[in-house]
C-alpha cells in the first residue's frame, strides 16, 4: 500500500520536507552498500586467492562507499534545504497480496550524517586494520567482515523503510557476533557473543513487534508513510510502536535494561570495538528514535520512557566506568553512559533530536579515537587490558598519548574541543521544560558531566602518567604508521568536529528531518548552566589527578568499597538477568522438555550407548510409551473439547 | 452432485483426465517401480528406480504446469478438486519430493543407499540380516514406496469429500511407516519409531474416521461442499457437528505434528532414516496443511465461531511447546523434529486468519520452509563420527566451522532461515503469516501474532546455539573421535543441498515470483 509521495507531502507535518525521486548522483545511492557488500562478497567466496590483495581491496571499497557518500553530500549541500531528501526504490520486495513492501533508499541530512560518519571512521578502521590484524593468518576473513558490517550499517541509515532498516539491523547483529567471536574458539568468547545475541534477540522481538503494528495501524512500513499516516492513529497504538521501537533501541544501543552485553563484546578485536561498539552500531538505536520522531513526537509516554532510560544508562555507564580496571571495559562502559546522553536527548523530542546526532557524531570521532589508542597501547603492552600494569606511557608512545589525551579533553567537555559543543547542548536541552523534569534530568546530565571526566581522567592517568607500573619483559613502543595515521586524523576531529559542525549550523541542517522547534529557554540561564558544568568537570578531574597520578597506584585492585564492588560487577546486571531471565528460562524449557522427554519418550535418549544397551531399555520402554503418547492425545482432545463446551 | 447415500440410478463418474494427469503418472511410475523390484536384476535396480522415480516426479510437474492448470475443475463426481491452491500444492511438491528423494539416493560411494538397511524385515543382529549384507540385498523399494506416498500427497490437497481425504491420508502415510523403519543404523530406534508412528497414526485416523461419520449424519453427505452448505441450513443437530469439526482436524491436526497431537515428531524424526525425516518434515507438512485448509475453508468455515477457540489453543500450544522444547534438545534431528513442530505453529497462525491472505502466506511458508527442511536434513546426514553413524548430538558439532566451513556456512544459513533473520525465506514466510493474521484475524490474531514472535524469537536461541557450537567450540580432547566430520556428498545430495539453501535465499531476496503465485493461487473452488 503506498501512496503518492504529492499526497504524502500534503499530509506531511508542518516543516517536513517533501521527498524527491533521487536523480544525479543520488540516484547511484546503492553504490554506498553494493560497493562494501561486493567486497565480503569478494573475499569471502575467494577464499585463499584473495589472501594477497583481500585487506587491501577491502579497504579500497570502504574508502570507494565514502568517495559516493562525499559526492552525495557535495550535490545535496546544492540544492535548497526542503529539496534535499530524496528516496529511490531499487526493486519490488514484497510486490503481493495484502502487503507490498518496496526495497527502497532514502537519503536526507540525517541519513548523510550517519553515512559519512560510518564510511568514514570505517574507512580509516579499515586501515587502522591492516597494521593491527598484520600478524592474524586469518585477516582476510577479518576484513571480509569488517566490509559486510559498513554493507549493512549504511543499509540500516539509508533503508526508505523500517522493513528495510531491520534488514539493515539484522545484518550488523549478525556482522558483529561474527566480529565479537572472530579470534575465539573458547567458551569465555562464545558466551560473550551469546549475551549479546540475547539481548540483541530481546530488542528484534521489539523491532518485529513494532513492524507488524505498523502494518496492522498504518498499512504501510515506509518512513515516508508512517509519519504521515502517525496523526490520524489512535494513541495507544502509537505508543506501542513507539515503546516497542525504543525496546529495540535499547537492545541494539545496550540501554538500561539491555545494556549488560557491551561489556562482554570487548572480547573482539579493539578495531571492532571501535567501530561497531563506539562510532556505528550501538549508536543505531539512537537513530532509530530520531528517525521515528513523528511516531515518539505523539506518544509523550514513550517520550518520558526514552529520556528515562537515557537518564538511568548515562548515570550507570559513568559509574561503573569509574570502578573498572580494563581499559577496554571502561571504554565501554562510557559508551554506554554517553549513548544514555544521546538517548536522553532524544527523549526529549524536537529541542533535543538535532542535539543527540550532534553528540553522535562527535562522539564517533572521539570515542573511535580513543579505542584505536587502546588497541595501541595494548599492542605495546602484550595485548593486556589492565590499566594497573600501565603507568607513564606518555614517553614512549608520543603519538599514541597525544591522539588520546585530545579524545579525553573532547568527551570531558574540555572548552572549545568537540565534545564541549556537543554534551553542553544535551545538558542545556535537558533544563528545558516545565516541573520536575528540568530539574532531574538537567542535574542528573551536570553531575555525570563530572563523574565522566572523573573516570576519563582516571583512564588516561592510569594508562599515561603516574609510575611505571608495568610488568617484566615490557618494551612499549609506538605503533606502525598505518594505525597512528587513522588515530592522528580522529584526534584533529575530536578536537575540531565540533566546532565545526556547531557553526557550520549543524542542527538547523536537520531540521527538515527532524522538525523544528520554538526558542525555549532553560529554567536556569546559560551561563549558569556552562559555568556549573565546567566546574564539576574540574573537580572529577582533580580528585581523579590526586588519586591517579599523584598517589601510588596499587597493581592489584584494593577490595574497595560496597559501590565499587557494585560497579565492578555492572551493579550485578549478569546475576540479575540470570536469576530473572536465564534460570526460570531454563527450568521451563527443561521442565517441557522433562515432560515431553521423561513422561513422553525418555527412551530414545540412552540409545546411544549401544544397541544392546538400547534393545534392553527398548524392550521394556516399548510397552508404556506409545500409551503414555495416546494418553497425551486424548489427554488434550479431553481438554480441549471441553473448553469448547465451556466457551460455548 | 452425487450424495454417497444409495440412490435408485448410478450415475458414472466422468474423469477430467488433464486434471488428475498428475496423479495419473505418479500412479504409473510407483506401479512400475513395483514391477522394476519383481524383474530386474538386483545390480540394475537402483538406475532404474531412480530414473523412473525422477521421470514421474519431472513428468507429473509437466503435467501440473500444463494441462492440468488450465483445467481447473471438479471432477472425478466431485472427489477431486483441480483448483488454484491444489495446483500450487502438487507442483511445489513434485520439486520437493524429488529434492527429497534424491537425498535419500545418497550412496557414499557405495553400491547401497547409505541410509537404508539391505533387508527390513530382518530382526536387527540376526542371522538373517547378515545374510541379506553377504548376498548385496538393496533395498530399492523405497522408491515405489515413495511414489505412493507421494500420490498420496497429491491427492490430500486435491480432496473434494472426506472419503477420499481419508484414502489419501492412508496413501500417504502407510508407506512412510515402512520407510520410518527401514534405518540403516540403529535399527531399533528406526523399527520402534516406525511402530509408534503406526500405532498413533492409526488412532489418529479412529478419531478422524469417526468424525467424519459424525459430519455425514450432519450434513448427510461427506462432500465438502454439502457440508458448507448444510452449516447454513441444518438445524438441531449441532451436537453432530462441533464434534465431528473437531475429530476431522484431529487427524489433520496430527499429520502436521501440532501440539497435543505432535509426540510422535520427535521420536520419528530421529529414528527414521535422515533423508526420509526431511522427507516428511518438508511434503508432509505442505499437503496436510494445504487439506486442513481446504476442509477449513471450503467446508466447514461456516461454523467456524464454535470451533476456533479449539484451534487457537492448539496454535498457542505448538508454537509455545514447539519452540520451548526446541532449546532443551541436544540432539539436532529430535531439535528439528520439534523446530518443525513450532513452525507448524506459526503457520496455523496465518490459517486461522480465515482469509485468502491466510492461504497465501500458509501456502508460501509450508513451501518455503520444505526447501529449508530438506536442505538440513540432507546436510545433517552427511556429518558422521569415526564409525561412519551421523553424528547427530549437537555437541559433536563443535568446532565444525574450521574442519568444514562450507557446510559449517550452509548449515548457518537455514539456521538463520528457520530464526527468521531477513534475506532469508523464513523472514518473508514470517512476516508473511503473521502479518495475515494481524490484518484479518481479528483480536485474536494479533495476539496470534504477538505470541508467534516471541516464540520465533525463542527458537532463534536453538539455532543459534548450533551457530555457536560449529564456530565457537572446539570438540574436547577425549570427545575428539566422536567429533562430526563431514563425508563428501554424491551430486544426489548436491543436487538437494544446492537447491534447498538457493530457494531458501532467493525466497528471501527476491519472494516476488512465489508470493504473487501463492497469492493468485490462493482461492479454493467450493
Amino acid at each position: 500500500m503506498t501512496l503518492p509521495t504529492t499526497a504524502l507531502a500534503a499530509l506531511g507535518t508542518e516543516g517536513a520536507a517533501t521527498v524527491h525521486q533521487a536523480d544525479g548522483i543520488a540516484g547511484l545511492g546503492w553504490l554506498l552498500i553494493a560497493l562494501p557488500a561486493l567486497g565480503a562478497a569478494l573475499l569471502l567466496l575467494g577464499g585463499r586467492r584473495t589472501n594477497s590483495f583481500g585487506p587491501a581491496l577491502a579497504t579500497g571499497l570502504s574508502w570507494a562507499s565514502f568517495g559516493v557518500g562525499a559526492a552525495i553530500f557535495v550535490e545535496m549541500l546544492a540544492k535548497p534545504a526542503d529539496e534535499r531528501a530524496v528516496t529511490r526504490t531499487l526493486y519490488s520486495w514484497v510486490p503481493a497480496g495484502s502487503f507490498h513492501v518496496d526495497a527502497g533508499i532514502r537519503l536526507d541530512q540525517l541519513s548523510i550524517a550517519f553515512v559519512l560518519l560510518i564510511t568514514f571512521v570505517g574507512s580509516l578502521i579499515h586501515v587502522y586494520s591492516l597494521g593491527y590484524m598484520a600478524h592474524d593468518p586469518d585477516k582476510r576473513r577479518f576484513f571480509a567482515y569488517l566490509n559486510l558490517f559498513i554493507a549493512a550499517m549504511l543499509t540500516l541509515v539509508v533503508a526508505d523503510s523500517y522493513l528495510m532498516l531491520y534488514v539493515g539491523w539484522e545484518g550488523v547483529g549478525l556482522a558483529s557476533y561474527l566480529l565479537i567471536g572472530f579470534w575465539n574458539w573458547n567458551p569465555p568468547y562464545a558466551s560473550a557473543a551469546n549475551k549479546a545475541f540475547f539481548a540483541n534477540r530481546v530488542g528484534d522481538v521489539g523491532m518485529s513487534l513494532a513492524i507488524m503494528a505498523m502494518f496492522a495501524c498504518f498499512g504501510t512500513v515506509t518512513f515516508t508513510g508512517v509519519d504521515a499516516a502517525a496523526h490520524n492513529a489512535p494513541t495507544g497504538w502509537v505508543t506501542f510502536i513507539a515503546l516497542m521501537l525504543l525496546l529495540a533501541a535499547c537492545g541494539k544501543s545496550a540501554q538500561f535494561p539491555l545494556q549488560s552485553w557491551l561489556g562482554d563484546a570487548m572480547a573482539g578485536p579493539t578495531p571492532v570495538s571501535a567501530l561497531i561498539h563506539a562510532a556505528t552500531m550501538v549508536t543505531a538505536g539512537v537513530y532509530l528514535v530520531v528517525r521515528s520522531s513523528s511516531l515518539f513526537n505523539l506518544a509523550p509516554t514513550a517520550q518520558l520512557a526514552v529520556t528515562i532510560v537515557g537518564a538511568i544508562t548515562l548515570t550507570m555507564g559513568a559509574i561503573i566506568g569509574c570502578a573498572k580496571d580494563d581499559i577496554k571495559k571502561a571504554l565501554a562502559a562510557s559508551t554506554m553512559s554517553q549513548i544514555g546522553y544521546m538517548m536522553l536527548a532524544a527523549g526529549l523530542g524536537p529541542v533535543g533530536y538535532a542535539f543527540a546526532i550532534f553528540h553522535l557524531l562527535t562522539h564517533g570521532f572521539f570515542k573511535a579515537g580513543m579505542f584505536l589508542g587502546a588497541g595501541s597501547v595494548m599492542h605495546a603492552m602484550g595485548d593486556r587490558v589492565d590499566m594497573r600494569t600501565f603507568g607513564a606511557l606518555s614517553g614512549k608512545m608520543k603519538t599514541t598519548w597525544i591522539t588520546f589525551l585530545c579524545g579525553w579533553l573532547a568527551i570531558i567537555g574540555f572548552p572549545l574541543l568537540s565534545g564541549f559543543w556537543s554534551k553542553d547542548k544535551i545538558i542545556e536541552a535537558a533544563f528545558i521544560g516545565e516541573g520536575w523534569r528540568p530539574w532531574v534530568f538537567g542535574l542528573t546530565t551536570m553531575l555525570v558531566a563530572g563523574l565522566t571526566a572523573f573516570y576519563m581522567s582516571r583512564l588516561f592517568f592510569l594508562t599515561f602518567h603516574g609510575r611505571r607500573r608495568w610488568l617484566e619483559g615490557d618494551h612499549p613502543h609506538e605503533a606502525p604508521s598505518t594505525m597512528t595515521i587513522p588515530m592522528i586524523v580522529l584526534a584533529v576531529g575530536s578536537v575540531a568536529l565540533g566546532a565545526v559542525l556547531n557553526f557550520a549550523g549543524f542542527p538547523g541542517w536537520l531540521e527538515p528531518v527532524v522538525g523544528g522547534h520554538g526558542e525555549e529557554h532553560p529554567v536556569l540561564p546559560v551561563l549558569v548552566i556552562t559555568l556549573l558544568t565546567q566546574l564539576l568537570m574540574v573537580i572529577g578531574v582533580a580528585v581523579a589527578w590526586m588519586k591517579y597520578w599523584r598517589d601510588e597506584v596499587p597493581q592489584v585492585a584494593p577490595r574497595g568499597s560496597a559501590v565499587t564492588r557494585l560497579a565492578a560487577n555492572d551493579f550485578y546486571q549478569d546475576a540479575f538477568n540470570d536469576g530473572l531471565f536465564v534460570q526460570p528460562g531454563n527450568a521451563l524449557a527443561n521442565g517441557l522438555a522433562a515432560g515431553d522427554d521423561t513422561v513422553v519418550d525418555g527412551g530414545a535418549r540412552g540409545l546411544g550407548v549401544g544397541l544392546m544397551d538400547a534393545a534392553q531399555s527398548l524392550r521394556k520402554l516399548q510397552n508404556g510409551y506409545v500409551r503414555s503418547y495416546a494418553l497425551t492425545m486424548l489427554a488434550g482432545i479431553v481438554v480441549i473439547l471441553g473448553t469448547m463446551w465451556v466457551m460455548q | 452432485m452425487t450424495s454417497l447415500v444409495p440412490s435408485a440410478d448410478f450415475v458414472p463418474a466422468t474423469i477430467n483426465v488433464a486434471a488428475v494427469a498428475p496423479l495419473l503418472i505418479v500412479t504409473v511410475a510407483a506401479l512400475l517401480g513395483v514391477l522394476v523390484e519383481a524383474f530386474v536384476p538386483r545390480d540394475k535396480r537402483y538406475v532404474v528406480q531412480l530414473t523412473i522415480a525422477v521421470l514421474g516426479l519431472l513428468g507429473a510437474l509437466a503435467a501440473v504446469l500444463t494441462g492440468a492448470r488450465t483445467n481447473q475443475t471438479t471432477t472425478v463426481a466431485g472427489a477431486i478438486v483441480i483448483d488454484g491452491p491444489a495446483l500450487l500444492v502438487q507442483g511445489s511438491l513434485c520439486v520437493l519430493a524429488l529434492i527429497g528423494l534424491l537425498a535419500m539416493s545418497e550412496r557414499l560411494g557405495s553400491d547401497h543407499m547409505d541410509a537404508f538397511t539391505r533387508d527390513g524385515a530382518s530382526a536387527p543382529g540376526s542371522h538373517a540380516e547378515g545374510l541379506a549384507q553377504r548376498l548385496g540385498a538393496t533395498t530399492t523399494e523405497i522408491y515405489p514406496l515413495t511414489m505412493f506416498s507421494v500420490l498420496g500427497m497429491l491427492i490430500f490437497p486435491a480432496a473434494g469429500d472426506l472419503l477420499t481425504l481419508f484414502v489419501a491420508l492412508e496413501v500417504l502415510s502407510l508407506p512412510l511407516y515402512v520407510l520410518t523403519g527401514l534405518a540403516r543404523r540403529r535399527r531399533l530406534l528406526s523399527q520402534e519409531a516406525s511402530l509408534k508412528y503406526f500405532l498413533l497414526g492409526a488412532f489418529s485416523s479412529a478419531f478422524y474416521l469417526f468424525g467424519a461419520a459424525l459430519l455425514y449424519g450432519y450434513a448427510g453427505s461427506v462432500r465438502l461442499h454439502d457440508i458448507a452448505t448444510a452449516i447454513g441450513t441444518v438445524n438441531g443437530l449441532d451436537g453432530l457437528l462441533l464434534p465431528g469439526v473437531f475429530f476431522v482436524l484431529i487427524g489433520l491436526l496430527f499429520k502436521i505434528g501440532a501440539v497435543p497431537f505432535h509426540a510422535w515428531t520427535p521420536d520419528v524424526y530421529q529414528g527414521a532414516p535422515t533423508a526420509v525425516s526431511g522427507f516428511m518434515a518438508a511434503c508432509t507438512k505442505l499437503a496436510a496443511m494445504a487439506a486442513l485448509l481446504r476442509v477449513l475453508y471450503v467446508g466447514v468455515a461456516g461454523d467456524r465461531w464454535s470451533f476456533q477457540v479449539a484451534l487457537w489453543i492448539v496454535a498457542v500450544l505448538t508454537m509455545v511447546v514447539g519452540s520451548v522444547v526446541t532449546i532443551a534438545q541436544s540432539d539436532i534431528k529430535r531439535m528439528l523434529a520439534y523446530s518443525s513442530i513450532a513452525h507448524a505453529g506459526f503457520i496455523l497462525v496465518a490459517v486461522l486468519s480465515f482469509d485468502r491472505a491466510g492461504v497465501a502466506s500458509a501456502l508460501f511458508y509450508a513451501i518455503a520452509y520444505g526447501f529449508s527442511v530438506i536442505a538440513a536434513f540432507t546436510i545433517v546426514a552427511l556429518l558422521r563420527d569415526a564409525d561412519g553413524s551421523e553424528a547427530t548430538a549437537i555437541s559433536q558439532w563443535a568446532g565444525l566451522g574450521r574442519r568444514a566451513p562450507v557446510v559449517a556456512a550452509l548449515f548457518t544459513l537455514l539456521m538463520l532461515a528457520f530464526a527468521g533473520i531477513p534475506l532469508t525465506s523464513g523472514f518473508t514466510s514470517k512476516f508473511g503469516v503473521f502479518n495475515a493474521a494481524i490484518a484479518h484475524g481479528g483480536t485474536m490474531g494479533i495476539w496470534l501474532a504477538v505470541i508467534g514472535v516471541l516464540c520465533s524469537a525463542i527458537t532463534a536461541w536453538a539455532y543459534f546455539r548450533v551457530i555457536l557450537v560449529m564456530y565457537f567450540a572446539e570438540p574436547a580432547p577425549q570427545d575428539a573421535a566422536g567429533a562430526a566430520r563431514v563425508v563428501l556428498p554424491s551430486a544426489a545430495s548436491t543436487i538437494a543441498i544446492a537447491t534447498g539453501v538457493a530457494m531458501t535465499v532467493i525466497l528471501g531476496v527476491v519472494p516476488a515470483r512465489l508470493l504473487e503465485l501463492a497469492t493468485q493461487n490462493s482461492q479454493f473452488l467450493p
